[in-house]
């Protein structure tokens, strides 16, 4: 079986600004696509997932400001109670901000079950704010949005890695 | 790894210290939202923040759309023209002997010195998208503020009421659906004229009429409309159908579930109706105790 772990001590280039930005922007737009059906059911926050993992890569850059204001964007988009999604992503900021060393120590597998577990209580606490607005429970596939998101954890890991490799010396070869 | 300083460098507040920021913010603005409804500015903001990204995302949709439309095939568009034509002609038929009736009803209605029913008027509109919240049944469309769209005018299709016109964005607006759990329309029962309130029950299909007394006379079939009492919902417009009515004698009231006529989840082209029927002018409320009881329900 090939390693599935990332090399704790592997040297990456600094990220760039622009790209934390294009990749946040990018998962508003994912999440902004006209989802419906069991797609929509089952679909992953992408954005929560996305702020998760530069909390967790650069805790000092990404932060709880950048997570507030793209929650009241979602609040707004999906026409929820306003501050909702602020909480929520506030929250996972800071629980990956806390745990951003943790998390990076373990194999690519072990922090899958890190990233579920934090997705989940994130949509505990919407639940929470739910219920306590009035609102019923929406049946157990709520949570399979995050199972789905800790899934896709890998994919993005190798993604958002890619631009930061160094480029092979070609006078080193 | 990052670098961390050691602590005696300047790096602004604690985690913690920020977590508790910005949750009392996020909590302020919720209460806020829920209990006062201040925040309509600040929702216009970010919605226009928001918007170009939405139409971004919207985009792949529309473009894959107009492909298909592109690609259709000749039987089909040749089927599809006779029987839009055969349509014509029955509701042209309809249409005249509507008129005549429209005349007639007119005339009747000044003998006995009734209030003229307004026409509705209607704005044309298509879903974007629904809302991503499992909680609720709401769904965006493309007419906002900019098109005369105003916050609680009734949403129709061609079969019947589909919901009402909950916040308005300067170029969106959000509709609640007749199947949201919060939402709720008078109607009158067509076979009898009997008043009652059909709320949503959250599930998609399923509306419900609450507190209607074990003997009152519902029964499978019955069409309903809406009465028009509200000032919201043009009269005699069908809403739903009941499809099940449960007595049982231990409990006070039955239990009623209806179908809704019209297409609640499926339809992509809907009908606002802005002109709002003009109703006499409000009592003036009596004043009560200085201090009333909160009325508010959850």
């Amino acid at each position: 079986m090939a390693d599935t772990r990332v090399t704790p001590h592997e040297i990456l280039l600094p990220v760039k600004p622009g790209f934390i930005a294009a990749t946040l922007v990018a998962a508003l737009l994912m999440n902004l696509l006209p989802w419906s059906g069991y797609a929509l059911a089952i679909k992953p926050d992408f954005v929560a997932l996305v702020v998760l993992y530069w909390c967790i890569e650069t805790p000092r850059r990404v932060g709880f400001l950048a997570a507030w204001l793209l929650g009241l964007l979602m609040d707004v988009a999906d026409g929820t109670l306003f501050g909702q999604h602020a909480l929520a992503y506030s929250l996972l900021a800071y629980a990956g901000i806390v745990l951003h060393r943790r998390v990076r120590m373990f194999a690519l597998t072990a922090q899958v079950l890190h990233i579920i577990a934090l997705l989940l209580m994130t949509s505990v606490v919407v639940l929470t704010i739910r219920a306590l607005a009035g609102s019923e429970f929406p049946g157990f596939v709520y949570f399979a949005g995050s199972f789905i998101g800790g899934a896709l954890w890998p994919l993005m890991v190798a993604l958002f890695r890619m631009p930061q490799r160094p480029q092979p010396d070609p006078d080193h070869a | 790894m990052e670098h961390q300083p050691p602590p005696f460098f300047k790096t602004g507040p604690t985690p913690l210290a920020r977590l508790l920021i910005f949750s009392s913010l996020s909590i302020a603005l919720l209460v806020t939202d829920t209990l006062f409804g201040y925040l309509t500015p600040l929702r216009q903001v970010a919605a226009a923040v928001v918007y170009p990204l939405q139409r971004i995302a919207l985009a792949p949709v529309a473009i894959a759309r107009r492909i298909a439309e592109f690609f259709v095939t000749q039987s089909s568009l040749r089927g599809e023209n006779e029987r839009l034509s055969t349509e014509r002609l029955t509701s042209a038929a309809q249409l005249q002997q509507l008129q005549a009736l429209q005349l007639e009803n007119a005339q009747l209605r000044e003998l006995i010195e009734a209030r003229k029913r307004l026409d509705v008027k209607v704005i044309a509109t298509e879903v974007l998208y629904a809302a991503r919240d499992p909680f609720s049944r709401k769904v965006i469309v493309d007419k906002g503020l900019q098109d005369g769209v105003q916050a609680g005018q009734a949403v129709l299709d061609d079969r019947g009421v589909v919901g009402q016109v909950t916040r308005v964005y300067p170029w969106l607006s959000e509709l609640t659906l007749i199947t949201d759990k919060g939402q709720f329309v008078p109607v009158q029962n067509q076979r009898n004229g009997l008043r009652a309130v059909l709320s949503g029950t959250g599930s998609d299909g399923a509306l419900e009429l609450r507190f209607i007394p074990l003997n009152a006379d519902f029964q499978n079939g019955d069409r309903l409309t809406t009465s028009g009492i509200d000032g919201v919902y043009p009269p005699g417009l069908p809403v739903a159908e009941v499809a099940n009515v449960e007595r049982n004698a231990a409990q006070l009231f039955a239990k009623i579930i209806c179908k809704p006529v019209a297409g609640v989840a499926s339809r992509t082209q809907l009908l606002i109706v802005v002109g709002q029927p003009e109703l006499p002018p409000r009592p003036v409320e009596e004043q009560k105790s200085p201090r009333p009881k909160r009325g508010r329900k959850g």
